[in-house]
């Protein structure tokens, strides 16, 4: 038989059955359209939470008072830091050709409150101008933290975004007076909506200067230091300088740890997209389910066309066109699924991306390959034994049970 | 055309053997016209579906056109039933969602021949059956009598030496009955083909120059001109 007939008598009888090829193919539907969906959702997840980690920039390395024995393990939450990192540890790490700048941290809460009453506890950081740059912060209104000194107590402060509108209640809030712990701070400026970050909640955070900080809490230990390397490349060159600039300045010790956003970056992206895959095999599980469904048809068609495939082979069809003929019924069953699978799949993605137009929702390119082959091998492998069986049929049970 | 020897076919029915078709020695020449009689369970249809080639023989010898067939492989039966053999049933076996002119095509469809090779035979064969005006209907839109009438141009569609026709008329009235009969007639003496009909109707039976009775699966009586 020519391809071409084997595939206009299949389509035909696929065609004259029309609500059992569409419910079939809606199986397969589903199928295909929930494994790009929900990769696409866990892509979307992925590129989210890399594209915020970016945001913060890609040169960052984060050095951490103690040393963490681990390798990648997280930075000890109690354990004893044998010497503080201080003010001046940060910028001696400035000397370095591939460091750029430096922003010490110090975080600690306190009340912060205005005239009118209002109080509230508030995460306080104590920082440096450097930290706008690092940190990819915007403004609002006003200016950031004051060059200068770092060791000089300014009484200024920055407000976030949601601590400026709820202390001020819409009004301007650049130029107001509020007092932090016991003292009083001067509002030089405001930070822009940041939308959610991951970390630190910038929106609800009070910024000033580090050595006010460190007066505020009685405290001369930093929380961390953010540096920022010149590029990528030189962010290996960078961590080794920061260990062996504050073990000079440490008599020797290295009793810092550093952590590069690269890596985290890397191992967040590896976690995320093995959830993907995860949550892709679950959906194609419905894939194979569609297939079963498929054979269970077929097998019925096999029995409901038996005078048709009897008459077939009286007429002079040889075993390999009964099976050619009822292998690609399924695999046609198959390929509509997998076709409407995909136009569902797709408008699902992009009616999420319109919905939520944060969320950077994506179908991966592996997904389509992988969802559509699925599919295929499906038609396939389930197609096969209803056309032996069909194939196997003896002609004249067929022809003269009718 | 066709030449059986010894031939025997038994079934086994629980533990019993059944011999359905009892050492038949039939020789039929090209372009005969002879029918087959019996009563049910005479083992005519065993017979027919012997030489039809849609069954084997238990034991004996069967040339077709001159070539053993005997010993052929599922593939080459089916070839040599494509190109040899035209088959009219009584429910007349055509497949609904295709249309008259579809069904005349499925010998040669399944035989890979070229779709423009095809239109003309399916056109002629339509033609000299008088179906030409009902090419594009489907078998529900066509009476009883249409409906063998396009299962016998897909008989000839492919030329075949042998046409076999098992109770061509048995789902049809006199009227139509007749008139599929004499359309088989007519088709055989203009084409030369051999006509082997099966039928347990003595009326239509009677009408060929040569009629065998098969009784309980031997050839009881072969009447020759």
């Amino acid at each position: 038989m020519r391809y071409r007939d084997v595939l206009s008598l299949s389509l035909g009888a696929l065609a004259s059955n029309w609500q059992r090829t569409g419910l079939i193919a809606l199986a397969t539907t589903i199928g295909v359209s929930s494994v790009l969906l929900l990769t696409a959702l866990g892509e979307g997840a992925n590129r989210y939470v890399l594209g915020q980690f970016e945001s913060l920039g890609t040169n960052l390395l984060i050095v951490l008072p103690g040393r963490s024995e681990t390798v990648g393990g997280p930075p000890p939450l109690l354990g004893e830091t044998p010497r503080d990192l201080t003010v001046d540890d940060a910028y001696a790490l400035v000397a370095h050709s591939s460091i750029t700048r430096v922003a010490p941290v110090i975080v600690g809460t306190a009340p912060v409150s205005i005239a009118a009453g209002l109080e509230r506890e508030v995460t306080i950081l104590g920082t440096t101008k450097e930290l706008l740059g690092i940190q990819r912060l915007e403004l609002e209104k006003g200016v950031f933290l004051p060059a200068g000194d770092p060791r000089r107590a300014a009484s200024v402060c920055v407000l976030g975004f949601e601590l400026a509108a709820e202390l001020f209640a819409g009004n301007v809030a650049v130029g107001k007076w509020v007092r932090v712990g016991n003292r009083r701070f001067r509002v030089v400026g405001t930070l822009a909506n940041s939308g959610v970050t991951v970390g630190v909640d910038f929106n609800d955070i009070a910024i000033i200067p580090v050595a006010s900080a460190a007066a505020l809490f009685n405290r001369e230990s930093l929380f961390r230091i953010l540096v920022e390397a010149a590029s990528e490349n030189d962010l290996a060159q960078g961590e080794s300088a920061i260990h062996r600039l504050i073990a000079a300045r440490h008599e020797g010790e290295d009793d810092v740890t550093v952590i590069a956003q690269d890596a985290v970056v890397a191992t967040l992206d590896r976690v995320l997209t093995t959830l993907t895959i995860g949550v892709g095999t679950i959906a194609a599980i419905s894939l194979a389910v569609a297939g079963v469904l498929i054979m269970n048809v077929m097998l019925v068609s096999v029995t409901q066309r038996r005078a048709e495939i009897g008459l077939m082979k009286a007429l002079g069809a040889r075993l390999s066109d009964i099976r050619r003929l009822f292998l690609v019924e399924a695999l046609l069953l198959a390929l509509i699924g997998a076709i409407a699978g995909l136009a569902v799949g797709i408008a699902g993605s992009s009616a999420v991306a319109t919905i939520y137009p944060e969320f950077p929702i994506a179908i991966p390119r592996w997904s389509f390959v992988v969802a559509v082959t699925v599919a295929m091998i499906c038609g396939i492998v389930f197609g096969v034994l209803p056309a032996r069986r069909a194939a196997a049929l003896d002609p004249i049970d067929a022809l003269s049970k009718h | 055309m066709i030449e059986l020897r010894n031939i025997c076919k038994t079934f086994i029915l629980g533990d019993e053997e059944v011999r359905a078709v009892n050492n038949v020695d039939l020789i039929v020449e090209k372009g005969e016209y002879l029918t087959i009689m019996g009563p049910s369970g005479s083992g005519k249809s065993t017979l027919l579906n012997l030489i039809a080639l849609l069954d084997r023989p238990t034991s004996g010898e069967y040339r077709f056109d001159g070539r053993d067939v005997t010993a052929l492989s599922d593939d080459e039966l089916a070839e040599t039933r494509r190109d040899g053999i035209g088959f009219i049933f009584q429910s007349f076996h055509l497949i609904a969602r295709l249309t008259a002119s579809q069904n005349v095509e499925l010998p040669l469809t399944l035989a890979g021949i070229k779709p423009s090779i095809r239109n003309d035979a399916v056109a002629n064969a339509l033609h000299g059956t008088g179906l030409t005006d009902r090419a594009r209907h489907r078998p529900q839109e066509l009476s009883g009598g249409e409906r063998q009438r396009v299962a016998i141009a897909r008989a000839i569609v492919m030329n075949p030496p042998l046409i076999l026709a098992d109770e061509p008329t048995g789902n049809l009235d006199t009227a139509s009955g007749s008139q599929v009969v004499e359309l088989l007639e007519r088709l055989r003496s203009e084409n030369g083909v051999t006509l082997i009909v099966v039928t347990h109707d003595n009326a239509l039976g009677s009408r060929a120059p040569r009629q065998i009775k098969i009784v309980d699966g031997s050839i009881a009586q072969d009447l020759r001109p």
